[in-house]
């Protein structure tokens, strides 16, 4: 049985899934109120991988991404391989596999988006925090990412912030959107 | 003129709760069924309506349901899933329902799980649709505490659990069999069919997945019945109304809830009001990033399945994406096939391969590189990624706009070769 503390070193693709599910350091990497939760998900489905995406969501959502620490705690508690997982997490826009900041700023980049040219809100944004899309702010504060139709089309371009959705953004808004995250 | 799904949608107010559902018709539809109807007889009912598939493909619904097994020996549980997965570039209309109505939508589905004896139902949302996420929770709470869900529902020994789960972002989870997978935990690819899903579904068991406008139409179709719900389509061959949006540079874009076969040039010069000043309108995509261009040209055609279709494009979800005359058609269908080549799930190769290539070249000839075998090169690669060559239809959909983009606005991409820049810019 391996019981060797996780870290990146112990990532494996070998599909053997055994002394994961044996490690108990692994479980212990999780929180109760993670393990809580994903508990619950796992009860509404006949077997426990069928709540990885849930799982997946649920450690983002206290830890704001998914680190390889991360991924392979949830293997070992959902009887999976960190590969299976893995495969997964990084099939999924929204599971983030490396670090974000605070907040997370997704800019449509569809085709309504498009013709209301959401690439001069953009540009604007770039200028004002000086990073590209895929990349995060200095202070951790802002991560920029593209994203795909959001379903506000009568309302391009349109963007959203965290939980919160902003339409028919024009570049003089931007910085009292801003603002409003710290 | 009568707007069942939308009548007590009101933009900027909130939806109603269950007592005001109730309060004007709401849940009348599920007592009557439940009271007189066998399940068999909603199915019939819902086929004679000729409700068709409001997610784009189309499909008689009733027919839809009548290949899942009924009886004692039918595998249980089965289930009803609502797709809710509304992530087609250009299409707005599901969003409509579920922050306006979302009673309406349950209402549709213990209808749906009802004709089809399902045990378990599921409404599939995607992840950005936090407001519906909330108003959907509370909805399906208050439709447990009311008795309407759950355990021997009003008294009449059928059963049915309702979840909620929200998606956390992929184009393909819109496709039903991809969406079976995202919802068992795997990756969302298309799965083989057959088995089609109503045999071997989620977790092998039988299973219908609707869109949310097909489920949002039954509690009316039951109230009135078939022979009205086939009026309202005012002279089209398709039955009901139907949810169409316009977007792109027009006066007042937006979604409206008008009967099937409203011509395109009534939903562009009178709902949207027109194109904005100093614009014209060059093309348009019917329903939504997965159907193939029209034109001016096309003004006058019915906005239904047959007439679209007979037009050269596909009605699709309905919901139209405009053109106008200063946006660069290349650089247009350049944004489409990104976003596809980016959500191809890379289960096979043409789709996988073939797109990411389709939009290189693309980019090339918009950035003034491309060369004229770049566009014959373009022009092979809608029929390698055709229908018949693909898993599924994300890629067969990816090359609609393309092959009408090369047959409407050929010169625009023969000008980008010419002068080795983009004529727009």
């Amino acid at each position: 049985m391996i019981t060797q503390k996780i870290n990146k070193d112990n990532i494996t693709t070998s599909g053997d899934t055994a002394h994961y599910t044996e490690g108990l350091q692994e479980e212990q990497y999780l929180t109760d109120l993670e393990r809580q939760a994903i508990d619950h998900e796992v009860a509404l489905v006949p077997y426990k991988s069928a709540a990885v995406i849930e799982a997946l969501k649920i450690v983002q959502h206290h830890r704001r991404w998914i680190s390889d620490d991360s991924l392979n705690a949830i293997a070992a508690y959902l009887q999976m391989s960190p590969a299976e997982v893995d495969s997964v997490a990084t099939f999924y826009n929204l599971i983030f596999r490396k670090p974000v900041g605070r907040h997370v700023i997704l800019v449509c980049d569809s085709i309504s988006c498009y013709v209301m040219k959401y690439g001069d809100i953009y540009k604007a944004l770039q200028e004002k925090l000086h990073i590209k899309f895929g990349e995060t702010t200095s202070d951790q504060c802002y991560t920029l990412l593209p994203n795909c139709c959001l379903g506000c089309c009568d309302h391009a371009p349109a963007m959203m912030i965290d939980n919160d959705l902003y339409k028919d953004v024009t570049v003089d808004m931007l910085d009292r959107i801003l603002q409003k995250y710290s | 003129m009568e707007r069942p799904l939308t009548q007590y949608i009101h933009p900027g107010c909130p939806p109603f709760d269950i007592r005001e559902y109730e309060m004007t018709g709401g849940y009348s539809a599920l007592q009557k069924v439940l009271k007189s109807m066998t399940p068999q007889e909603v199915q019939k009912l819902v086929q004679d309506s000729g409700l068709k598939g409001r997610g784009g493909a189309g499909f008689n619904t009733g027919m839809k349901w009548s290949f899942v097994p009924m009886g004692d020996s039918a595998p249980h549980p089965k289930y009803l899933i609502a797709n809710a997965d509304e992530m087609e570039p250009g299409t707005f209309k599901d969003r409509l329902l579920l922050e306006g109505n979302p009673h309406q939508l349950i209402e549709g589905m213990i209808l749906a799980a009802y004709a089809i004896q399902a045990d378990v139902s599921y409404i599939f949302l995607r992840w950005a649709y936090k407001k519906a996420a909330q108003l959907l929770r509370k909805s399906i709470h208050e439709a447990y505490a009311a008795g309407l869900l759950g355990k021997n529902i009003l008294g009449s020994g059928f059963s049915l659990e309702m979840h909620l789960h929200t998606g956390v972002g992929r184009y393909m989870c819109g496709e039903e069999t991809a969406l079976l997978n995202a919802l068992e935990g795997k990756r969302a690819t298309p799965r083989a069919k057959p088995p089609f899903p109503q045999i071997s579904g989620l977790y092998g068991k039988p299973t219908i997945v609707n869109n949310v406008e097909t489920l949002c139409n039954l509690p009316h179709i039951v109230n009135n019945g078939a022979e009205w719900f086939k009026s309202l389509g005012n002279g089209s061959a398709d039955s009901g109304t139907k949810l169409y949006g316009v977007s792109g540079k027009v006066n007042n874009p937006g979604c409206w809830e008008l009967p099937m076969g409203v011509t395109v040039r009534e939903l562009i010069e009178e709902h949207a009001g027109g194109m904005k000043n100093g614009y014209q309108l060059k093309g348009f995509l019917p329903g939504g990033a997965s159907t193939d261009f029209l034109t001016a040209e096309h003004l006058d055609v019915k906005m239904d399945f047959a007439s679209v279709t007979a037009a050269g494009s596909r009605l699709g979800t309905g919901t139209m994406v405009v053109m106008d005359d200063a946006t660069c058609p290349v650089g247009f269908v350049h944004n489409l096939q990104h976003f596809f080549a980016q959500e191809s799930c890379g289960w096979c190769t043409p789709c996988r391969e073939g797109l990411p290539w389709v939009e290189k070249l693309l980019l090339s000839l918009e950035q003034g590189s491309g060369t004229t075998e770049d566009v014959e090169l373009l022009q092979m690669h809608t029929q390698w990624l055709g229908p018949g060559n693909t898993f599924c239809a994300l890629a067969p959909g990816a090359m609609e706009p393309l092959q009408s983009a090369l047959k409407y606005f050929r010169e625009d991409f023969e000008k980008h070769v010419a002068l080795r820049r983009c004529p727009y810019q």
